[in-house]
């Protein structure tokens, strides 16, 4: 399948993963992330729950510590 | 009047949300008062250390003082005229809610991985229309190059989303104050986006 994923489009070799897979998928190893799907922020817990599809947009920020 | 005090008087009724007053959020509202935003709306629970001055927008004689407290008087004497609202308390979920809820623009400056989490998540769900402006890497020092903002829709992202602190990272001055001024001239972008300069 085809995502955007942080503003760019990425193919996928698989039908449907979740939002979990996906992250552990590209290898995004920040402890803390923000994670939305089409415009909605999905919460850490809920990862497992949302699966992404064919044509989804995916965005995951890096939060680093230090402010 | 000229154009900066064209801005100044277009910003007067302009409010802006700030979560964190340490590097960033100091120096940010700073860069803010001193173009004219009306109202900044800061939140820290906070208070001065004699480590904070190598980066924050505080002075020697404050040391002890809570953040949020400080930073209204050093506003003040840039401009009096700016209104600070501050909140001397630690920022969660509910909380955050009520207090950033009449902002234009929100400034996360917080300074724990986690609690910027909690923050911005808490503002993309309750406002996904408001601007938010994120801070995210800036310890070190040099490595002016991968410094970046990445700005989509409404969420700008300031940083090198690289550089966490740590004991032999330190936040540091240069780099935390351009990170914070990249995130107040972000908020400018937004808060500008329909001022037209009027040639009288």
């Amino acid at each position: 399948m085809k995502i955007i994923l942080n503003h760019k489009e990425e193919t996928i070799d698989a039908d449907t993963l979740t939002l979990a897979e996906l992250i552990r998928l590209k290898k995004f190893t920040f402890r803390i992330l923000v994670t939305k799907v089409n415009g909605r922020v999905v919460k850490a817990e809920d990862r497992d729950n949302i699966w992404i599809k064919d044509g989804d947009n995916v965005e995951v920020i890096h939060l680093i510590s230090g402010g | 009047m000229d154009v900066s005090q064209q801005i100044s008087k277009y910003l007067k009724k302009a409010r802006v949300g700030i979560a964190g007053v340490g590097g960033l959020g100091s120096n940010a509202a700073v860069a803010l008062a001193r173009v004219g935003v009306g109202t900044l709306i800061v939140a820290d629970f906070d208070v001065i250390e004699i480590g904070n001055l190598n980066r924050q927008y505080y002075f020697f004689h404050q040391v002890g003082l809570p953040k949020v407290m400080a930073l209204k008087e050093n506003i003040h004497q840039i401009d009096a005229q700016i209104r600070v609202v501050s909140h001397h308390v630690k920022l969660n979920q509910q909380n955050s809610i009520l207090i950033f809820r009449d902002c234009d623009v929100l400034i996360e400056a917080l300074d724990n991985a986690q609690m910027k989490q909690m923050f911005i998540e808490t503002a993309l769900s309750e406002w996904p229309y408001r601007p938010l402006i994120v801070g995210s890497g800036l310890a070190g020092w040099g490595k002016n190059e991968i410094i970046k903002v990445q700005q989509y829709d409404n969420l700008a992202i300031c940083g090198d989303e690289m550089f966490e602190v740590s004991d032999s990272l330190p936040p540091l001055a240069p780099r935390v104050a351009v990170v914070a001024n990249l995130q107040a001239n972000a908020a400018l972008e937004f808060l500008l986006k329909d001022f037209k300069f009027k040639n009288e």
